[in-house]
């Protein structure tokens, strides 16, 4: 009824105002929260990292000062190889060991995949400082897996080597970002034309040829999405290295954040923010190539 | 499938040790939470629920609860408010700037949280509002707000062009298409992105750690227990009723989408990606 009283009112310049302010008024919200939160929120990141510390909130002038001391002091260089690597480490064990999940939900899971799917993906959804708190109990010296050990009679005295490795690190954070790869490898997976694996049956190729010769290389956008979502979390992250990881794991993260807290230099904090962000653009533009060519050969 | 069964048996027992690995740290805490020992190793010494009835009379600890609830509710209705217009006009509005609007509000999958805490740190400060429950809020909305714009095109997406079409052949304007058709057939899914935020900001820490000023959040409190090696088994114990909300949350959320919309695969991750 009210539709078609608004239709008898309708004029046509009317309604081609009340369109755009429809479509004003639905962008609205989302322009503002863009335009605000993310991109000039990032932009006074950039702007601060090219500024000296004089203790105000803008700096004082502007210097390239921050970002040449954080290019070429070898102890940030350090740091940030180690995270390039901590991070790396983590997204190949997440994605090589999340790949058979997927595969399998994809594949094999029957009536029970939208079941499964929910269950591996359910930790996603707990406290991510209450998984790394996790960690350090198992992980401490007289914790859960040393005493563990000890009560079986595995071991006759706590190995003290669990807690404050980088290992630690590693494991702590497979752990915690696990679900995250396999989602998008599933989905993937999903799009893979069943007729293309029964033509290739029918043609007599091996599983394992039809698994590398189709499967794998149509499942590698998935692959590359997953591996991103892991690599950039885990790249930035401090509270894994400050909880599990020891003096030998500090991570640019945990750089970034002591420059707006105890080092209190923002702007040597926000150049050093910068540089990560060029850094994970990189790593991006290098998987979209990865991707295309990976793309280009099915 | 086509693949041998004993293909899928190996496939199966790997299954089964990865979710094993998934869970049984986590499922330390609960396990510790009843244990009548500060220390947290095995052999278990006793049952107790001494570490729960320590919850009870901690003031901060209610303040954090409640400071946590208010922020979450805030951000999920903020990121879903937003979730909601960004995908559909992303899917139905056409336009460059819509699409691009809504890339930009999946961006933050692509920016590590301490980034994403620094930036707003800056910001509430130039706005004059310094770190704040405000300044959370903000925060956790931007951080929720990629899971919202996802859960919300893809509902849009799926739902079929011809209803909007005939109300709009009809007669009825876009506003009352989309308030009368596309709102209501989309609620499932509007409710599950509002949980699932909720679950984010409530959960998150992060972000939180820089933008908190004198009222903590839950996890926040938690962060500042873990100092003190005898507040470890209470944190046990709290930590096993944040776990145990999450899962139902979680749960909830999970089963009212498939209510909503049966046959599509959940979306309890993000999942059409910024690089695809």
């Amino acid at each position: 009824m009210n539709v078609s009283t608004e239709k008898l009112s309708a004029h046509p310049v009317a309604s081609e105002r009340q369109r755009r302010l429809f479509f004003i008024g639905m962008s609205l919200p989302g322009a503002l929260a863009t335009s605000v939160l993310v991109l000039f929120a990032l932009g006074v990141v950039l702007f601060l990292g090219l500024r000296t510390n004089d203790g105000s909130l803008l700096g004082g002038a502007y210097t390239l000062g921050n970002l040449q001391a954080a290019l070429t002091d070898p102890l940030y260089a350090t740091v940030i190889i180690r995270s390039l690597a901590i991070a790396g480490f983590v997204t190949l064990a997440t994605v090589v060991t999340a790949y058979p999940v997927a595969y399998y939900l994809a594949f094999h899971a029957g009536k029970h995949r939208g079941l499964l799917l929910f269950i591996v993906t359910l930790p996603f959804w707990t406290s991510y400082l209450l998984r790394v708190f996790a960690w350090k109990v198992v992980l401490a010296y007289n914790g859960v897996l040393n005493s563990a050990l000890l009560t079986t009679g595995i071991t006759s005295e706590p190995i003290l080597a669990f807690l404050n490795t980088p290992a630690a690190v590693v494991v702590t954070l497979a752990h915690a970002y696990a679900a995250f790869a396999i989602l998008p490898i599933y989905v993937a997976l999903e799009n893979v034309p069943k007729s293309l694996i029964e033509a290739a049956e029918d043609l007599g190729a091996r599983p394992i040829s039809i698994f590398r010769k189709i499967i794998l290389p149509i499942s590698m956008p998935g692959v590359m999405a997953a591996a991103l979502v892991v690599f950039v979390p885990t790249v930035g992250d401090y509270v894994t290295p400050a909880l599990v990881g020891g003096p030998n794991s500090t991570m640019i993260g945990s750089m970034i954040q002591a420059q707006f807290g105890k080092a209190n230099d923002w702007p040597f904090g926000a150049a050093l923010s910068v540089i990560v962000m060029v850094v994970i653009l990189a790593v991006v533009v290098a998987a979209r190539l990865a991707d295309k060519r990976f793309g280009s050969r099915t | 499938m086509q693949a041998g069964s004993s293909n899928g048996t190996w496939l199966r027992a790997y299954l089964i040790a990865y979710v094993l690995f998934l869970y049984l740290p986590i499922a330390i805490i609960p396990l510790f939470s009843f244990n009548n020992s500060v220390q947290a190793a095995f052999p278990l010494s006793g049952f107790t629920l001494e570490w729960y009835g320590s919850l009870w009379g901690n003031e901060n600890l209610h303040r954090a609860f409640k400071t946590s609830l208010i922020v979450g509710f805030s951000a999920a209705f903020l990121a879903t408010a937003i979730g909601v217009t960004v995908g559909y006009m992303e899917v139905a509005g056409g336009k460059r700037i819509s699409q691009a609007i809504s890339g930009l509000c999946r961006l933050p999958i692509l920016i590590p949280g301490v980034i994403v805490g620094i930036a707003l740190l800056i910001l509430v400060n130039l706005a004059g509002l310094g770190p704040s429950r405000t300044a959370i809020i903000l925060g956790h909305t931007l951080v929720a707000l990629p899971t919202a714009v996802v859960i919300m095109r893809g509902r849009f997406a799926s739902l079929p062009r011809s209803f909007s079409e005939v109300a709009m052949d009809l007669g009825a304007h876009e506003w009352t298409t989309f308030r009368r058709i596309v709102l209501p057939l989309a609620a499932p899914a509007i409710a599950s992105s509002f949980m699932l935020s909720f679950l984010t900001s409530f959960d998150e820490f992060i972000v939180a750690f820089f933008l908190s000023g004198t009222e903590p959040t839950l996890p926040l409190f938690v962060w500042g227990q873990l100092r003190f090696p005898k507040q470890l088994p209470s944190v046990m114990a709290l930590g096993t009723c944040i776990l145990v909300a999450s899962i139902i949350i979680a749960t909830a959320a999970e089963l009212i989408r498939r209510r909503g919309a049966s046959g599509e695969l959940p979306v309890t991750t993000p999942r059409p990606l910024p690089i695809s």
